[in-house]
């Protein structure tokens, strides 16, 4: 009777060895493939994504025979840049690049002073109208752009010049004046929900030893919101560099043209002859791009997570 | 004294000296903001609606011609054409887009090796500027030297004309867009470090396998930045512009006139000030009844925790 029970329990427990190790086995085979199939899956789509810019580079680098080979030739036998030195020959496309640094650096500093003050007063400071004028901060947020087109290049054309007395339209005016009036409120938004962040505590010690709120907002809440202002920077600045639809309709001289417009003028021209000449052009536009991506890739993903909006 | 003192107090609180200096610093400092406000956003919205009702090439005088712009709308076909285009664009591409970058964000959000490779690859295409986006997919689309028919011919598929057929250049500008996902991408990663990893132990535990903890808690606790992701990615699809106004010019027969590039043509190209300003107040209104439409659906769908 006892023997019996325990061989019973014997086979039982055998068996249910046997069956986890099974069980075990099925799950890290499933495991095996799950990872194979999600590694398969990411290389496919990883290559759809950079092959695309990876064939401009190199198409860049190609005699005009080989851009137009049949089936398709991937690399140049010897890479040619001398079409770099072309394009630059056709066009001027170093004084774009600088004019768009000029338009760049102006409208990202005046975008984040502005924003800067703006957003303390929301976040911290206390007036009359604060809800209101917060209230229609979050509608621009949601304006399109393309509603004040027309209107604010007559206002720039036609009202600017008649008040000032000189003229705006084909100058950078139109392009960075507006920036130093925080009309961005994206970034009054990300700013002003990054101080609320800071301990009041830090910003009262320093009222009671006698501060200006001007003191105390360069010596106490600019130092710790440095993540906050970076991203700031690098937002307003990606927008600014590849901005195309402002620079078109307001700069109208070859001079005056950012690198998007001039690369759109020089793709219109060479369209059907070049291509390794404007993809030549395309690869000198999006150099900086990827200089500026590496040197700050984290806060890419961290100004996200400022926002607060990847969590609710 | 104390008595009266107080009773003026609940009465009517006179602002101290202090407290008007604190006012007046306030506003110093929201300056930029409420004098840019009034500028350069809401003085062009006053003046875009006098234009609504005006007839201006900019070079004569503006002409009142009362609801002449808005009745030219009803009886433009190009403008129906352009928001039909528009919103197919728009949906279309929002959506796959969400799906996509949602799938993506869940694969790279697992332990594995070489994940920030992907992750740098998959978001290369959001630092191409758009013209240069625009360059690539040109030619990419090219019937003759361009890499999609190379691809296609790998698996036998005969070569189209993505950008001069019809029928095909709308899709052609979706597969675009949907290449650059890697904006929506980061925000699913941003959201997905949210979702507690303690409570899908605990269903794990509980025995639930890894398709219902996908469904049951990834997916509701991931459903207000999967809004977030559809709204402002409609909102943006709207105004496309570049890539059209680039590969296409509108082209073929329309089908790709996308608004933005319509009002910038009747704006800038033939000088109707007026109506272009009509056409982008249709777009506005379009974008906001869409948004509220969202919100409104969003009540069914979207999961607040303790909201």
């Amino acid at each position: 009777m006892e023997n019996q029970s325990t061989s019973a329990t014997f086979t039982r427990s055998d068996a249910a060895a046997a069956h986890a190790r099974q069980a075990r086995m099925r799950r890290l085979i499933g495991h095996v493939i799950g990872r194979i199939l999600i590694h398969a899956t990411l290389i496919l789509l990883s290559l759809m994504a950079i092959v695309p810019v990876l064939w401009m580079i190199s198409s860049s680098l190609k005699a005009s025979t080989e851009v137009f080979a049949v089936p398709m030739q991937w690399l140049p036998e010897t890479p040619r840049w001398a079409n770099y030195a072309d394009a630059f020959e056709r066009a001027p496309l170093w004084l774009n690049m600088w004019n768009t640094a000029v338009v760049s650096f102006l409208a990202v500093l005046g975008t984040v002073v502005s924003s800067v003050f703006v957003a303390y007063a929301f976040a911290r400071m206390d007036w009359p109208g604060k809800s209101i004028f917060f209230a229609l901060l979050i509608a621009t947020m949601m304006l399109p752009g393309i509603v004040l087109l027309v209107p604010r290049f007559i206002m720039f054309s036609k009202i600017f010049p008649a008040i000032f007395g000189f003229k705006w339209i084909n100058t950078f005016l139109p392009l960075v004046v507006p920036p130093w009036f925080a009309i961005y409120g994206f970034y009054i938004f990300l700013l002003r929900q990054f101080f609320l962040s800071i301990p009041v505590e830090l910003e009262d010690a320093a009222r009671i030893d006698g501060a200006s709120t001007f003191r105390i907002l360069w010596q106490i809440i600019l130092p710790l919101s440095k993540p906050a202002l970076v991203s700031v920077i690098i937002f307003s600045f990606l927008y600014h560099y590849s901005d195309f639809l402002e620079p078109l309709i307001y700069l109208s001289n070859i001079n005056t043209w950012t690198i998007a417009v001039a690369i759109r003028a020089f793709n219109d021209q060479y369209y059907a002859t070049s291509w390794e000449i404007v993809f030549a052009s395309g690869t000198f536009a999006l150099i900086p791009m990827i200089i500026i991506f590496f040197i700050a890739q984290r806060y890419f993903v961290q100004g996200i997570h400022l926002t607060g909006f990847g969590g609710r | 004294m104390t008595i009266l003192a107080r009773s003026q107090a609940i009465g009517k609180p006179k602002p101290s000296k202090a407290q008007i200096a604190r006012w007046i610093e306030g506003y110093l400092f929201a300056a930029p903001f409420i004098i840019g406000f009034v500028v350069f956003i809401a003085f062009p919205m006053a003046f875009s609606i006098y234009l609504v009702f005006h007839k201006w090439n900019l070079l004569t005088e503006p002409e009142f011609i009362g609801l002449g712009n808005i009745l030219q709308l009803f009886a433009d076909p190009k403008a129906g054409a352009s928001m039909w285009a528009t919103g197919m664009y728009a949906f279309v591409s929002t959506i796959i887009q969400v799906v996509f970058a949602f799938f993506l964000a869940i694969l790279l959000n697992e332990k594995i090796n070489f994940r920030n490779f992907y992750r740098t690859a998959l978001y290369l295409p959001v630092i191409v500027p758009i013209v240069v986006s625009a360059f690539i997919w040109q030619r990419a689309y090219h019937p003759d030297f361009g890499i999609i028919n190379e691809f296609l011919r790998w698996f036998g598929i005969a070569p189209r004309a993505w950008l001069f057929e019809t029928e095909l250049a709308l899709g052609a500008f979706i597969f675009m867009r949907i290449w650059s996902m890697g904006t929506m991408m980061v925000v699913f990663l941003a959201g997905l470090q949210n979702v507690p990893e303690s409570l899908k132990e605990a269903a794990a535990i509980d025995g639930a396998g890894i398709l219902q903890r996908f469904w049951n808690i990834t997916v509701p606790l991931m459903t207000p930045t999967i809004f977030f992701n559809l709204v402002v990615g409609i909102i943006n699809s709207f105004q496309v512009f570049a890539p059209a106004l680039i590969m296409t010019k509108g082209g073929p027969q329309d089908a790709t006139l996308f608004m933005v590039l319509y009002i910038y043509r009747q704006g800038f190209e033939y000088l109707n000030m007026g109506y272009s300003a009509t056409l982008a107040w249709l777009l506005f209104l379009v974008i906001v009844i869409f948004t509220i439409i969202q919100f409104r659906m969003s009540e069914r769908w979207v999961y607040y925790e303790g909201g």
